[in-house]
């Protein structure tokens, strides 16, 4: 088929696949109309009330003012809605928010109020050009590096395989997430 | 008159020095608020129902359901009865209601009947087009018939590059809220200052109504200028919505569909040289398609347009898809490919090494000796002399390897541009401008100019841009943008400065022409302990400020900034002849853009536009199926953008010289992005030792080269 490359999205991810396991079932809930759900998000719970077939996405941005994570693709290809959910890193956008109850889900917002070496390391690097692919990228990366401490170039270009950038900030990427594994790895052994 | 003239590179402080973008750490923790970001309060979300006809008439647009739907504040007809559609995505209605998923339901309800009419969505083959063919006129320069008679070597072939789309992260759109005839608009743009004046026409109130803020956005390409059917809507929907603030953006599939393209070019080229190289024919048949519009014609023959004898035709072919908009450098990469192809292939026919053609014919172009230099840096970085083997002839098992050039020019030149410079007591300093930073690094040029101008830290200038209440800047396009926010804060910067001498001037006993601005002091040139610290300074003024403003006059740059930007990129590819599929290994870039003011941003620039030639090079295409008249990938799982195992290495030089900083300031955004498709297409004919005349290269293309055959 035309248009089919050998780039980008699920099909180069590697290790999102194998990351990204259905979710196990949620608390019953059920619609039409909206319902109230509790969430955990970075470490609160947060009391929202949504439509059974909203996205944890739309829910974030749209009721939560958790606006790191954008809407890019909606179909979980590109990865600017990336979060981390009980460890795993997840498109936000192919889950519903009614299934994301009792998950332990971390945003950028969580990620960058911890101070993680990885947002300097995108600054250093200038990881960042218009910025929209940058929260989806960052978290990947803090999600990789939480299982690929100190990892090398190859490694990085095969854990970020899922997300997309359309400026062109993926050497900065690279390289921002090389020195913030260097550091992690410094920062322990310190 | 103050000497607004950049300082000698040596006595430079800031400017050239490697800095990190100032927004970079809201950026990189979510901090930063897009337009798409916003939820003001009361916000309502609007969705539109667009056709799925590439080509109707309107017959009957039924909404009393999608009106009665609970939750549904406001709803309008776009395109009501009797009017011809000609592309599908065309903007239907539109609904406005307190959530997006209601907006949705209710736009399912709105019955269109439609009386679809023939349609013509694709452009490759110039004998199905019929009447959407329009020719432009001949165009012949010496005499290419016998100049064909008499070269050693000629070439002729028929290369094509598709239309793309700017595939912008953030989509189009904005939050617009409209009260009576006043509205506050927070679009996506690339355009602060002028976008609301577009808004207002349509809107029939004055510019001065509409007042647009934007922090950031995600993305624009050339595709983010105008305000767009979906703001004027918007807007409306907003005011019969009793002013509550709507949310619109378009959803991927129409992002993908009407939200802009590049057009495609196509070129049957016949082109002759003697046997030394020397080019001395060209013949092309030309035709591409934007759209409904036509529109897309690649300069030809590109950069080399000295080329004594020659032959153009070009028709504009009119299909029913969504119309062009500016992309990254409008035709040039096309041109670049276009051209580069068939004088590589002229190359291969003459046994020559293409660097060795590329070099004999720097003399047909504009820029023969900043060319012929560039060409030298960037074989010297690929290690060209080493790495190059003719056609075909590096093999190794199953792969094959090979090096490709392209080429480009650019104009660059600052666009019109006022700032507004304010010292206040404390010392603090504003610097104001609508402006926008798409991306580019504008905030932080901005500082950079005003910090060492007035020789203080880039951490004591407060930058103000995106607000349309700021002294007017342009649109950000052109690559416009660097050198008329950088001329426009130099001259503010100066002529608040020489306010200040005036004021200082007398308490420090010095005329105030003696008088300079170091390192967060005032002081005596020459006299470096006749001063006193800048905060003194500025308490002198006691209550008052200083403001003052800067402007780039574009027809007087005085030296600051100024056009006309050459560049070279190489490519080395492996291609596995089983599968089809090209690797990139390298990719090096030389490009001149006079004074760089921030070589860090400045290279990111160009490594944002290789990786965007090696999205067009090898994946990206919009592809549209004639049988439905629609785009069969407006989505991001089938039109392909690279991702960060798929570029290789990217080596970027830029010539900083003083010869080249002599120039000015010349925007970078665009030269960068042309030479790469070029370049990557010649690579991997040098490669497999065939030409794959069709971009973007997938497997299946290389496959059927490689086959003798044509066509995947």
């Amino acid at each position: 088929m035309r248009g089919v490359g050998l780039s980008g999205g699920v099909l180069s991810t590697g290790l999102l696949e194998q990351e990204a396991q259905a979710a196990p079932p949620a608390a019953p809930v059920s619609g039409p109309a909206a319902v109230p759900i509790t969430l955990r998000i970075n470490g609160k719970s947060v009391n929202t009330s949504v439509e059974p077939r909203e996205t944890l996405l739309d829910t974030m941005r749209n009721s939560l003012d958790l606006t790191a994570a954008k809407r890019v693709c909606d179909r979980g290809t590109c990865g600017a809605c990336t979060i981390i959910v009980s460890g795993k890193v997840m498109y936000s956008c192919t889950m519903l928010a009614i299934d994301s109850q009792g998950k332990e889900i971390e945003t950028l917002e969580g990620i960058s109020a911890k101070n993680h070496p990885i947002i300097a390391a995108f600054v250093a690097n200038d990881a960042q050009q218009c910025g929209y692919c940058t929260p989806g990228f960052v978290v990947a990366s803090k999600g990789f590096l939480d299982k690929h401490p100190n990892p090398t170039y190859e490694e990085v270009k095969k854990g970020l395989g899922g997300n997309l950038c359309r400026c062109g900030t993926y050497m900065g990427i690279r390289q921002a997430v090389v020195d913030a594994g260097k550091q992690l790895k410094g920062g322990r052994n310190a | 008159m103050p000497d607004y003239s950049w300082p000698p590179m040596e006595k430079r402080r800031i400017v050239g020095k490697r800095t990190s973008r100032l927004d970079g750490p809201d950026k990189a923790s979510g901090k930063a608020k897009y337009p798409s970001d916003l939820n003001p309060p009361g916000l309502l979300h609007a969705v539109m129902l667009t056709s799925p006809h590439a080509h109707a008439r309107v017959k009957t647009v039924d909404i009393a359901a999608a009106k009665k739907f609970p939750g549904v504040t406001a709803i309008r007809v776009i395109s009501g009865p009797g009017t011809e559609v000609q592309w599908a995505g065309t903007e239907i209605a539109i609904v406005a209601a307190t959530s997006e998923a209601i907006a949705r339901d209710a736009v399912a309800l709105i019955k269109v009947d439609y009386e679809v009419l023939p349609h013509v969505v694709r452009e490759d083959d110039l004998g199905k087009v019929g009447n959407r063919a329009k020719a432009a006129g001949e165009q012949v320069t010496g005499d290419p018939d016998a100049a064909f008679k008499e070269a050693d070597a000629i070439s002729e072939n028929l290369y094509s590059i598709p239309v793309i789309t700017h595939c912008c992260l953030e989509p189009h759109g904005q939050v617009i809220a409209m009260k009576g005839d006043k509205v506050d608009y927070w679009p996506s743009t690339q355009a602060v200052s002028t976008v609301g004046g577009d808004l207002a026409k349509y809107l029939e109130i004055p510019a001065s109504n509409v007042h647009v803020q934007m922090d950031y956005m995600g993305g624009g390409f050339g595709g983010k200028f105008p305000a767009d059917r979906w703001g004027v809507e918007s807007a409306q929907l907003s005011k019969e919505s009793g002013g509550r603030p709507v949310k619109m953006f378009l959803d991927r599939e129409t992002e993908l569909t009407i939200a802009g393209v590049r057009p495609s070019a196509f070129a049957n080229i016949k082109i002759g040289a003697k046997k030394d190289g020397t080019i001395i024919a060209w013949q092309s048949q030309s035709w591409a398609s934007g759209g409904f519009g036509g529109g897309g014609m690649p300069p030809l023959p590109y950069v080399f347009n000295k080329i004594p004898n020659y032959r153009l035709n070009h028709t504009a072919v009119s299909i029913n898809a969504g119309s062009a908009r500016a992309w990254r450098a409008p035709n040039n990469p096309q041109a670049s490919f276009l051209t580069c192809s068939a004088i590589d292939d002229l190359a291969a026919k003459l046994n020559m090494d293409p660097l060795d053609m590329f070099l004999k014919n720097v003399g047909l172009t504009i820029r023969p000796d900043t060319y012929r230099l560039q060409l030298n840096k960037a074989a010297e970085m690929i290690e060209w002399k080493k790495n190059w083997r003719p056609r075909g002839q590096n093999k190794d098992g199953y792969m094959r390897r090979g090096l490709g050039i392209g080429i480009s020019t650019w104009g660059g030149a600052g666009h019109a541009s006022k700032a507004r410079t304010t010292i206040h007591p404390d010392g603090s300093v504003e610097v104001e401008l609508g402006s926008q930073d798409i991306g580019s690094g504008t905030r932080t040029v901005i500082s950079m100019v005003a910090a060492e101008t007035l020789g203080l830290p880039i951490s004591m200038i407060k930058v103000k841009i995106g607000d349309n209440l700021y002294p007017v800047s342009g649109p950000s396009g052109g690559s416009t943008t660097v050198g008329g926010v950088s001329s426009s804060t130099r001259k503010a910067a100066v002529n608040a400065l020489q306010k200040l001498y005036d004021i200082v001037g007398p308490i420090l006993n010095a005329p105030p022409d003696r008088l300079e601005a170091v390192d967060g002091k005032i002081r005596m040139i020459g006299n470096p302990d006749k001063g006193m610290s800048w905060q003194q300074a500025c308490q002198k003024l006691g209550v008052n400020t200083i403001t003052e403003m800067g402007e780039n006059d574009t027809k007087r740059t005085e030296g600051l900034n100024t056009g006309g930007a050459s560049g070279i990129q190489m490519a080395d590819v492996s291609v596995d002849i089983e599968t089809g599929v090209v690797k990139m290994n390298k990719l090096v870039a030389v490009h001149d853009c006079g004074l760089v003011i921030n070589p860090k941003t400045a290279e990111s620039q160009v490594l944002g536009a290789c990786i965007m030639s090696v999205c067009s090079a090898l994946m990206e295409e919009r592809v549209m199926d004639q049988q439905t008249g629609r785009v069969l990938n407006a989505d991001m799982e089938f039109y392909k953008l690279a991702g960060i195992a798929d570029i290789g290495d990217i080596v970027v030089h830029m010539d900083i010289t003083p010869d080249n900083d002599k120039r000015g300031v010349i925007g970078l955004g665009e030269p960068p992005a042309v030479p790469g498709v070029a370049a990557i297409a010649n690579a991997v004919a040098n490669a497999i030792g065939v030409r794959v005349p069709s971009v973007p290269l997938i497997p299946s293309r290389v496959l059927a080269a490689l086959n003798g055959r044509r066509n995947a």
